[in-house]
């Protein structure tokens, strides 16, 4: 969904970050622009979800180098709650339960509060109930998810829906996927896929951060890029997720240091 | 944990003023003097005199409870003043001759005491010190037949029932504090539901301590005869002093068959400041005597202030059916300590009993939840339920269960549950990632944390515990 007048939406030049003085991110690089899909790849451990919470400000993460703005503001200047209602949003890899909170009233907060920042309508709690079912369907979500507390008791693949469902709620300019795909069965891959991919315009844009090619099937990125020790080391289109798929990751590795023993 | 946690807990508290009024206070000390002044300043018959000084004969042989898990330097009970009272015409015959100072504090409290102005449909009690100043709708009450007065007024207009009923409940020297309390006690709030009668409205008392060194010991009784119903609220706040209050109150409840009372509490005493400095010491003896079949005696507390809570609003029910319930939000901060829960004692046939307890604890605060669950042998087909849970907020807070059942008779079903949970930076991270701000997504956290308590909360309450809670642990998020 790559328009011509397509805008930038975050641009990231030389990120560095610690976590309790361990040096994680190593001077990351990444252009996105509006319409377009990225998949972030990546063997464990080579800094994909730290750099997904680094974007989204969580405060266990140092920013010791780089700049990273989103839509010409500088990112870092930003709380994390701030971020979140100028469009940067999260799907967490791990959702986090929040016992005695009932969904229903936590998404209505969060919606409202998101609408409230971009000058928008509030909703009352009637009117949000029909549109949030309205959403669910897209998830093919069960409305009892609305009574229960948020997150609490889901299975994996329902605390999965229960984020792309906020996703679809908020509307953000850029979307962060953590490993969404990880812990869903092909059916649920199927439904929480086809969901982003009714939820992706030419004005937002979408980061994909996953171990494995099978969720690119559904959702087609644009872009693939392959992260390893905190740096991203190979760029390419679709297809490079399918080498992966076939090849491992290794092979990217050992290409990068030949091409930069070369140009050293 | 971070710097939000903490800010969102430590809000000042808002009825920390002074109100500047000429007192009549005792000079400091406890003897058998003393008890005969107060006993005589009231005019009090000869047998209630008898009752305060054998207590304090009860008293003297006791020793101060030192099982509960809370900590402070020894009381010196020669160094507090037992009497305090504003200045004022012995009898009122109206509001408007209640001095406005004394108006303008309860206003300022958010308790206008004009009936005009008053919260539509509850009627007030207000006790300032040690004595009550004013009672609101006391003459609409009466004509259902509702006795509600100052015990000073009981003590002298209804002495067959005070008589009747005093220390029916908790006995003279049913433990430390309260046989202190029955020596001394200067004021408090009677209520008296006569038969088949369901009371019309509300009833409250709001305890306003205002003098340094004086300590409150109120005393207050509540009779539902049968079939009568009645919900009682209590409310409390005093001026921030940075010595420490004694507040050493009894409440006694008493149901006769078929009777319901039905009591909540948000207590907001003086905690202290931020170093621990100061607040009241809350030592209060609460029991309710489901005496009739089929009575029922609820608890609603809301805990936020004083330095130290010792409390433990029980039921003993006696009656056949009867049931009894406890339910709980006790919130502490910086250096509180709290030990507060309830007793359960089943006595009677089918007797049930209810306990939902929850614990919140934030800055180095310690919150115990102490709890007995005893069925008699008498009591066939017994049943509780109790679910106790702790939340802490921060790192240097603690929370503790100590829960007590001692089952006699095989046909009864006791069940306990317990959780602790945390508000932690993930929780917090989420809700901001969602654009929600620290105190916002406290305030969820908590309000769902304590939703089942708060439902058991009259309208008024609900709301003002709610923006209490708020208000409580404002900036000790982060």
């Amino acid at each position: 969904m790559i328009a011509q007048d397509s805008k930038t939406l975050l641009e990231v030049r030389g990120l560095c970050a610690t976590v309790n003085a361990i040096e994680i991110l190593k001077g990351i690089d990444l252009t996105v622009k509006s319409g377009e899909v990225h998949a972030l790849m990546g063997p464990n451990g080579s800094g994909k979800s730290t750099f997904a919470k680094v974007l989204a400000g969580h405060a266990a993460y140092e920013i010791t180098g780089g700049t990273v703005m989103f839509e010409g503001k500088n990112l870092f200047e930003l709380a994390p709650e701030e971020r979140a209602r100028a469009g940067v949003f999260l799907a967490f890899q791990y959702p986090i339960e929040i016992p005695g909170v009932a969904n229903s009233q936590f998404l209505r907060l969060t919606y409202n509060t998101v609408q409230a920042q971009r000058g928008k309508d509030e909703l009352d709690p009637l009117e949000f109930d029909d549109f949030v079912r309205e959403k669910m369907k897209l998830l093919e979500m069960n409305p009892d998810f609305l009574d229960r507390s948020v997150n609490e008791g889901f299975s994996g693949g329902e605390k999965k829906r229960n984020e792309i469902l906020q996703m679809a709620l908020l509307e953000p300019r850029l979307a962060i996927l953590d490993e969404t795909d990880s812990g869903l069965d092909i059916d649920a891959l199927r439904v929480v896929a086809n969901g982003v991919n009714q939820l992706a315009t030419k004005d937002n844009a979408i980061m994909l951060v996953t171990h494995y090619q099978r969720l690119l099937n559904y959702i087609v990125p644009d872009f693939v890029h392959v992260m390893d020790a905190g740096r991203i080391i190979k760029t390419g289109g679709k297809e490079l997720a399918l080498e992966l798929e076939t090849r491992g990751y290794d092979w990217v590795g050992a290409e990068h240091e030949a091409s930069a023993r070369v140009t050293a | 944990m971070s710097a939000v946690l903490q800010n969102l807990v430590n809000q000042p508290y808002k009825h920390g003023f002074v109100t500047d009024i000429e007192s009549d206070v005792a000079p400091k000390g406890l003897s058998e003097d003393t008890i005969r002044m107060i006993s005589a300043k009231k005019n009090e018959p000869m047998w209630l005199l008898e009752f305060r000084l054998k207590s304090y004969q009860a008293w003297l042989k006791m020793e101060e409870p030192t099982w509960p898990n809370v900590h402070y330097p020894k009381i010196d009970f020669q160094a507090i003043s037992y009497y305090a009272a504003p200045k004022q015409k012995p009898k009122l015959n109206s509001m408007d001759e209640v001095d406005p100072e004394l108006l303008r504090t309860f206003e300022k409290l958010g308790v206008p005491l004009h009936e005009r102005m008053a919260l539509a449909g509850v009627a007030v009690d207000v006790i300032f010190d040690s004595v009550s100043v004013a009672t609101t709708y006391k003459h609409k009450l009466a004509e259902v037949g509702v006795i509600f007065c100052s015990m000073s007024e009981a003590v002298l207009e209804h002495p067959e029932l005070v008589k009747k009923y005093l220390g029916t409940v908790v006995p003279t020297g049913d433990n430390y504090y309260a046989a202190l309390n029955s020596a001394v006690f200067t004021d408090g709030s009677f209520c008296f539901i006569p038969k088949g009668v369901k009371c019309p409205m509300d009833l409250s008392t709001y305890f306003r301590i205002n003098t340094e060194e004086s300590g409150q010991f109120e005393r207050t009784l509540i009779v539902a005869e049968e079939g009568a119903s009645v919900s009682y609220l209590e409310g409390c706040t005093a001026p921030k002093f940075d010595t420490n209050q004694l507040h050493a109150a009894v409440v006694e409840l008493v149901a006769l068959d078929h009777a319901d009372i039905k009591y909540s509490t948000v207590q907001n005493w003086y905690a202290g400041d931020e170093n621990g400095k100061g607040g009241i010491y809350n030592f209060v003896t609460k029991r309710g005597l489901a005496r009739g079949v089929n009575s029922r005696i609820s608890w609603t507390q809301v805990e936020t202030g004083s330095a130290i809570t010792w409390k433990y609003p029980s039921v003993v029910l006696l009656g056949d059916n009867s049931v009894g319930e406890f339910y709980s939000v006790a919130v502490t901060n910086n250096y509180q300590q709290a030990d507060t829960g309830t007793k359960m004692i089943h006595i009677g046939k089918n007797t049930r009993s209810t306990i939902v307890s929850k614990g919140i604890s934030a800055g180095r605060s310690n919150n115990s939840y102490r709890g007995l669950v005893r069925i008699a042998p008498t009591a066939v087909g017994a049943r509780n339920y109790s679910q106790c849970d702790s939340m802490l907020i921060g790192d240097q807070s603690g929370a503790n269960t100590f829960p007590y059942i001692q089952v006699r008779n095989n046909s009864a079903k006791v069940e306990h549950e317990a959780s602790t949970s945390k508000i932690g930076e993930d929780q917090l991270f989420y809700f901001a990632q969602r654009g929600i701000g620290a105190e916002a997504a406290v305030s969820m956290i908590i309000n769902g944390f304590c939703k089942h308590v708060f439902q058991q909360l009259p309208m008024e309450f609900a709301v003002e515990a709610t923006k209490l809670l708020g208000f409580k642990l404002e900036g000790s998020v982060g």
